[in-house]
């Protein structure tokens, strides 16, 4: 169940990845994030959705505000039912990358957020929790 | 039961096949008649009279024998398509395939043959099969026609522009995905050997977002650029992107980069040997080093 203020959207192509990112924009410009907060959190989306994509061949995120007395902010679950990470912290290393890229998706969006909750096993595919609160 | 009803409707079915023979010019012609009442039926009446024709004849192929619909699938396929192409709303098409029904059950009306009424339920629901097929295909139609169109938008919204002798630029606006961004890197390295230029200036002040995979992107043409031994300037990085590349980790290394198109212009234009001076009020002068 979702409540009216989330919304969950699949990640199942290049699409909904461009997707994702407007609409992660959208969200945080009504949380009330700062311009450069915005593209800080957009951009872990970007890098969140596309881990998805690439080694899980697709998932979903569900997009919500969230409160903390009088702090608002953007929260973003990543899910999805691919391989898993079999090693977590060798994942989270800057520049560890098993598919070609910059090995900086993870660990650079760790840095992007306020919160971040990664949990994966092999087989279990993958959640990533992240949090982003207005200032 | 049911055993009863097959044979009716196998009757039923062996009589509309006879009349779909005995009649056949009738038929056909009342059928184009039809057609050409749906909106759009008229554009062109000898190409439908051959397509209804051939749809026609493939018809009642399909119902000898084998029952193989691939030959009019075939045809059904292509009508939608050549009228995708018109711009003709699907239903419209679909229509034209109906018209097929009201020709044949006039034909049994007249008669009042009851064998005929039983076949038509038959050939009725066939009908609206190869109907809702035409459907199916004008909307496939339609997507690869919108596809075809995206990636020619693609190409148009890319320009790789010449600023001056021996310095080209690339303004990169919107999101970028990542066939986005390929595409107008490979463009951009292209250019660069069809002008034979040595200066690339790459400005991003139109993106809203750098993730790791567009400055993978970036990273490789300047990389690819400098093998064809020509230098990238980054233009355009706004303080939000900047702080976002930053706290991802990404570093330029060496790559030269410039608050504005402005200034990367300047410097590409002193790179290349031309002196920018600023004369009185806001005027540039720009002259060339003699014996350059
Ligand atoms: N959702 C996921 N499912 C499975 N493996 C993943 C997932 N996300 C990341 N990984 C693994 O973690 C590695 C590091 O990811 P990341 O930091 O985004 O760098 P990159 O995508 O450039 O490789 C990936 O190469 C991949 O092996
Ligand atoms: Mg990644």
């Amino acid at each position: 169940m979702t409540s009216p203020g989330e919304q969950l959207l699949p990640i199942n192509s290049n699409g909904d990845v461009v997707l994702v990112r407007q609409q992660v924009r959208a969200v945080a410009i009504q949380a009330g994030l700062s311009l450069v907060d915005q593209t800080k959190v957009v951009t872990a989306a970007s890098e969140l959705a596309r881990n998805a994509l690439v080694y899980a061949g697709g998932g979903q995120v569900k997009i919500e505000v969230v409160r903390n007395g009088v702090r608002s902010g953007l929260r973003l679950t990543f899910s999805d039912d691919g391989p898993g990470i079999p090693d977590i912290e060798q994942a989270l290393t800057d520049g560890w990358t098993t598919g070609g890229g910059l090995g900086l998706g993870l660990s650079g969006s760790r840095r992007l957020v306020d919160e971040f909750d990664l949990q994966s096993a092999p087989g279990e595919g993958t959640l990533v929790t992240v949090t982003k609160w207005s200032r | 039961m049911g055993a009863i009803l097959t044979v009716q409707s196998d009757a039923g079915r062996r009589r509309i096949e006879e009349l779909l023979q005995q009649h056949e010019e009738h038929v056909l012609k009342r059928w184009l008649e039809i057609a050409a009442t749906t909106p759009g039926g008229h554009t062109d009446r000898g190409d439908m009279t051959a397509r209804l024709t051939e749809i026609y004849q493939a018809l009642r192929q399909s119902f000898l024998g084998s029952g193989d619909t691939s030959d009019l699938r075939g045809l059904l396929a292509e009508l939608s398509r050549s009228r995708a192409r018109q711009g003709f709303a699907p239903t419209e098409t679909a229509n034209v395939v109906f018209g097929l029904k009201q020709a044949v059950f006039e034909l049994i009306e007249g008669d009042g043959d009851t064998e005929g009424l039983k076949g038509f339920i038959w050939f009725s629901r066939t009908i609206d099969d190869l109907g809702l097929f035409t459907f199916e295909s004008y909307a496939t139609a339609r997507e690869k026609i919108i596809l075809d169109q995206a990636e020619q938008l693609l190409e148009l919204s890319t320009p790789v522009v010449k600023l001056w002798e021996g310095i080209v630029a690339v303004p990169l606006i919107g999101t970028l995905d990542s066939a986005r961004t390929q595409v107008v890197m490979e463009k951009l390295l292209q250019t660069l050997v069809e002008t034979g230029s040595e200066h690339a200036v790459i400005d991003i002040t139109g993106v809203p977002a750098v993730d790791t995979q567009v400055a993978q992107h970036l990273l490789k043409t300047v990389v690819a650029a400098r093998l064809m031994g020509a230098e990238c300037v980054i233009s355009g990085i706004r303080p939000q992107i900047a702080h976002t590349i930053v706290t991802l980790g990404i570093e330029f290394g060496d790559i030269v980069t410039k608050a504005s198109l402005a200034d990367a212009l300047a410097y590409t234009l002193r790179q290349s040997g031309v002196q920018v001076t600023k004369g009185r009020g806001t005027r540039v002068t720009v002259r060339t080093e003699e014996g350059d």
